[in-house]
């Protein structure tokens, strides 16, 4: 008599071995971004074509340096996820990999820039 | 043995062969305008680089951002970000079981389009 559940039996012969936690990641951050764009073109959108003191100015207060903090960390972070599943979808092998190295660096960097300077700006 | 339940099942959707639909179209434009978006993301970045360094370096993002190619790559972003958003919460809508049917996914689709030109004009309208 077999002691393995249907599920226990079923548990890793699917093709993609993981990926549900990929998902449900890219779940989250979709849902925050549904907040978070509305408020950043708020927050961003009035500066673009200001003076630079009004610009040092506007990312000085609370709103648009939080605001516009929390679009890059959840941008990018939703932009690494889903740049991941492009690449592995269409390349393969070496290229896949280096690729995705590549756009995950691309990624972290422009985010660790982007506060840099939204801290640089704030204080 | 690949062919044994052949039967009734749906064939894969080569795109060669496969017929254009809105629902794949807007589909596939989810993804375009999701990857393109780092463009503008970038950009961003770097005016705000530029305005935490100094007035000098600022002039130098700002003509760029003002330029007509930065215009540009402005106006494809806003509309970009937009119909990302609005797809990815078609997406999300699916993903948690509602608006399958094929009336509903269609008139979703029509409502991404048509919601994110007109959130495009308003954003550049207020903002």
């Amino acid at each position: 008599m077999a002691y393995v559940t249907d599920r226990k039996r079923a548990v890793g012969l699917g093709s993609a071995k993981t990926g549900t936690e990929h998902h449900w990641h890219m779940q989250i951050s979709s849902y925050a971004l549904l907040l978070l764009v509305p408020l950043f073109l708020i927050a961003f959108g009035p500066m673009v074509g200001e003076s630079h003191a009004n610009v040092v100015a506007h990312f000085a207060r609370p709103f648009p340096a939080i605001v516009t903090a929390l679009m890059i960390i959840v941008g990018f972070q939703h932009f690494r996820s889903g740049v991941q599943v492009l690449i592995e979808d269409y390349s393969h092998g070496l290229t896949r990999k280096l690729l995705i190295i590549a756009m995950v660096c691309v990624s972290y960097g422009a985010m660790a820039t982007g506060l840099f300077a939204l801290v640089k700006l704030a204080l | 043995m690949a062919d044994v339940n052949r039967g009734n099942r749906p064939l894969s959707p080569h795109l060669s062969i496969y017929r254009p639909q809105l629902t794949s179209m807007t589909s596939i434009l989810t993804r375009l305008t999701g990857n393109a978006l780092l463009l503008g993301a970038l950009m961003v970045v770097w005016w705000l680089l530029a305005a935490a360094t100094g007035p000098d370096y600022f002039a130098t993002a700002d003509w760029f951002m003002t330029s007509i190619l930065g215009k540009l790559i402005m106006l494809g972003s806003i509309w970009a970000l937009w119909y990302h958003s609005l797809a990815g919460l078609r997406h999300l809508i699916w993903d948690a079981g509602h608006g399958l049917e094929f009336e509903m996914a269609e008139k979703m689709g029509w409502a991404v389009i048509g919601g994110s030109v007109l959130l495009t004009i308003f954003t550049v309208i207020l903002l």
